[in-house]
């Protein structure tokens, strides 16, 4: 490391010599430049070696003491005795809210920001850009408390609705009572959460397609609808994948929101109506405050495997991104 | 240029010096013009604030756990600090498993529990208490654990412990299934599913309705007693206050809480069939019934107790529970131990427990509050 008390040292005492631009400082500042510079990226190397290397070390002591199966088990009781927790329920939990959350906020994304790029007259485009990017402005415990006061008591109706239309679907069968504390609310609170980002993304996206391909397909005769499916939408789609994937990542690490909404149980349903589930991020934050030694262990395991789930996914829509290289759009 | 700067930052700099060592002196100026501690009184709250002992209790208390004594704690910490004015109590009201942990992590000077340590919890304690001290349970609060419903048009329900058992567990999932009815002859009792809430986190109220049910009523509870809720089904909320909230919130719904959680959203409660004479309220005074006949069942300086759930003495109301403090025998922390002493008497003393009534709670009997007042004086 270069020392750090470099901006103490006097910088080099002119010379009598008037010739030197005073613009330089020498070589002295070269090289405290380079050191902080490579100090710095080193520094999160190591940052990011202690944080990986603390989550392996404690949860592998917790997976040691794990009576019952890390994958499969479905319960998380780790202060019990014999210690018996599995991440199952959870992982299951953390995908389907993710997935239900996706489902809905991807198309209203990205019909908002055609509607911003291409239809809006400029003067309601902008401000309404800046208001979706509001959204991304509200903290999460806000949405939490907005979700279990407001959300929940509104969502029972349009429940029952989707019992009685759509109950043969199996999924949106409702087999036990109870309000709207479930994963069907989670994934709607959590869609609304990652509709700005993905939303910006898309948008910026939409508006670097080449004037010249819409004007040619307007030269041909294509309507707006058909400029935008011909053009805009095909120039797009990988930045639409990789605004989603972003968005997908903020919706799997999600917290606070979800602890508040949820009715947290250890059962791994597929009627997304009932309430119950879990997530691994609403389970660290509900549980943390109560566990033991061994508890805190086994809470940091399931983290980790967020982080890996969460690594995938980031890697992922990076590789989607790589694929397209003249694609430049928003830096994400 | 390059001169002037540093003039200037040397400026500003012994300013800051001079700016933030006034301030210093200032403030220790106005620590000694308050000292003197409770002359003054200021106790515009009761009265109760004049009989407090501060005993050069001084500076921050923590102490966190139970959510069921919280009410409790809320009017006894105002009260105290209005006699106290050098010391700061904060109580986080989270759940009893939490307040253990913090206890046995050494973060609280005191911890609030429903249930007492568990053998293996006595052991971790002992880490924190120096000096061959372990965790004390001390009984200070006594309360009903309502069991609160929210049925439009019904205003008073009569369960025993088996319906309870049974509502609790899924096996009766309408308000006007019949074994209910059967209690209630003269209700008008809706065709509506029963939503039963349940508490997430580990929670000595839970605990000790599970006591009772698998004491009372075996045959339709065959969980152990645990913290953690064993029934499948029903829905989760996390903190008492929580689960008072949705009972409240949702039509069809019924959960347990302290009573006082009842009192203050004015949540109608179950009175139970106990196969006295009557069905009995839950009310304070009768949960102080019940908690008479409670027996010591630690050891030592420990007073965990022994509740009796199957009670059929008339106006016994036997779903109670006994909120625990829990401190070291000895070897409390230095920086607390005064302010730890200090309060707990005055909550364990005829003052605070007096306060308890007031708010939906019940007292400890006198002969086993005798026994922690003297504890208390003797925490080291």
């Amino acid at each position: 490391m270069a020392s750090s008390i470099a901006t103490d040292t006097p910088p080099p005492a002119p010379g009598p010599s008037t010739t030197r631009r005073t613009a330089s400082t020498g070589r002295a500042g070269d090289k405290i430049f380079l050191g902080l510079s490579r100090g710095s990226g080193i520094l999160l190397l190591v940052v990011m070696a202690a944080i990986a290397a603390f989550l392996s070390v404690r949860a592998g002591i917790a997976i040691s003491q794990d009576q019952g199966n890390f994958l499969t088990t479905f319960d998380w009781n780790p202060a019990g005795s014999p210690p018996a927790f599995g991440i199952a329920v959870l992982l299951f939990g953390t995908v389907v809210s993710s997935v239900i959350a996706m489902a809905i906020a991807v198309p209203v994304a990205v019909g908002i920001a055609l509607f911003i790029s291409h239809y809006a007259p400029r003067k309601l485009a902008a401000p309404l850009a800046y208001v979706v990017d509001l959204l991304a402005a509200v903290p999460s415990i806000v949405y939490g408390v907005w979700g279990a006061l407001f959300l929940v008591p509104y969502l029972g109706g349009l429940n029952e609705w989707l019992d009685t239309y759509l109950g043969w679907t199996f999924v949106f069968e409702k087999t036990e009572v109870g309000v709207a504390r479930s994963m069907f609310t989670v994934g709607i609170l959590l869609a609304i959460m990652i509709l700005p980002i993905v939303t910006s993304v898309s948008r910026e996206v939409f508006l670097q397609v080449p004037r010249m391909n819409e004007e040619a397909a307007l030269a041909l005769g294509a309507t707006r609808w058909e400029v935008i499916r011909l053009s805009v939408l095909p120039f797009g789609r990988s930045g639409v994948i990789s605004a989603s994937m972003l968005g997908l990542g903020r919706a799997l690490g999600e917290t606070m929101a979800v602890a508040t909404v949820l009715s947290p149980s250890y059962v791994l349903s597929l009627h997304v109506l009932d309430p119950g589930g879990g997530t691994f991020a609403q389970n660290i934050a509900a549980k943390f405050d109560e566990s033991n030694q061994l508890g805190r262990d086994a809470l940091i395991a399931s983290g980790l495997v967020l982080f890996v789930l969460t690594l995938l996914v980031n890697g992922a829509a990076r590789m989607i991104i790589a694929r397209r290289k003249e694609y430049s759009g928003a830096a994400a | 240029m390059k001169l002037q700067r540093k003039n200037r930052l040397r400026a500003t700099a012994l300013g800051v010096i001079a700016v933030s060592s006034a301030l210093a002196l200032t403030a220790c100026g106005s620590d000694n013009n308050s000292g003197g501690g409770s002359t003054g009184g200021g106790g515009a709250t009761t009265g109760a604030a004049s009989s407090v002992k501060c005993d050069g209790a001084k500076g921050q208390l923590l102490a966190s756990g139970s959510s069921a004594q919280k009410n409790a704690m809320d009017l006894w910490v105002k009260n105290y600090m209005a006699g106290c004015k050098d010391a700061q109590i904060n109580y986080k009201a989270s759940s009893s498993g939490d307040g253990i942990v913090a206890f046995t992590q050494g973060t609280v000077g005191f911890a609030g529990s429903d249930s007492p340590l568990n053998a293996q919890q006595v052991e971790d304690s002992k880490k924190v208490c120096t000096g061959g001290g372990q965790g004390i349970n001390l009984p200070m609060v006594g309360g009903p654990i309502a069991i609160g419903f929210h049925v439009e048009g019904v205003d008073s329900l009569v369960l025993d412990a088996s319906t309870i058992a049974k509502i609790f567990n899924g096996k009766i999932s309408k308000w006007n299934d019949e074994a209910i009815a059967k209690l209630n002859p003269n209700a008008k009792l809706p065709d509506l599913a029963i939503q039963a809430f349940h508490r997430s986190t580990d929670s000595g109220t839970t605990d000790n309705l599970t006591k009772y049910l698998s004491a009372a009523a075996k045959a339709d509870w065959p969980y152990p007693p645990a913290k953690k809720w064993a029934a499948s089904g029903g829905q989760a909320a996390s903190g008492s206050g929580d689960v008072a909230a949705q009972v409240k919130q949702v039509n069809g719904a019924i959960g347990y809480f302290e009573l006082s959680y009842a009192a203050s959203q004015s949540i109608k409660t179950v009175d139970i069939n106990t196969g006295a004479s009557a069905p009995v309220k839950a009310t304070a005074e009768n949960a102080s019934k019940a908690i008479a006949a409670a027996k010591i069942a630690g050891t030592g300086k420990d007073l965990a107790l022994k509740l009796d759930y199957t009670t059929k003495a008339d106006g016994a109301y036997p779903l109670v529970l006994v909120t625990y403090e829990i401190a070291c025998d000895k070897g409390n922390k230095p920086a607390t131990l005064a302010a730890v002493k200090s309060f707990l008497s005055y909550t364990a003393g005829a003052d605070g427990q007096k306060l308890l009534t007031e708010a939906s709670y019940a007292p400890i009997p006198a002969e086993i509050n005798a026994k922690v007042i003297e504890t208390v004086n003797s925490l080291s």
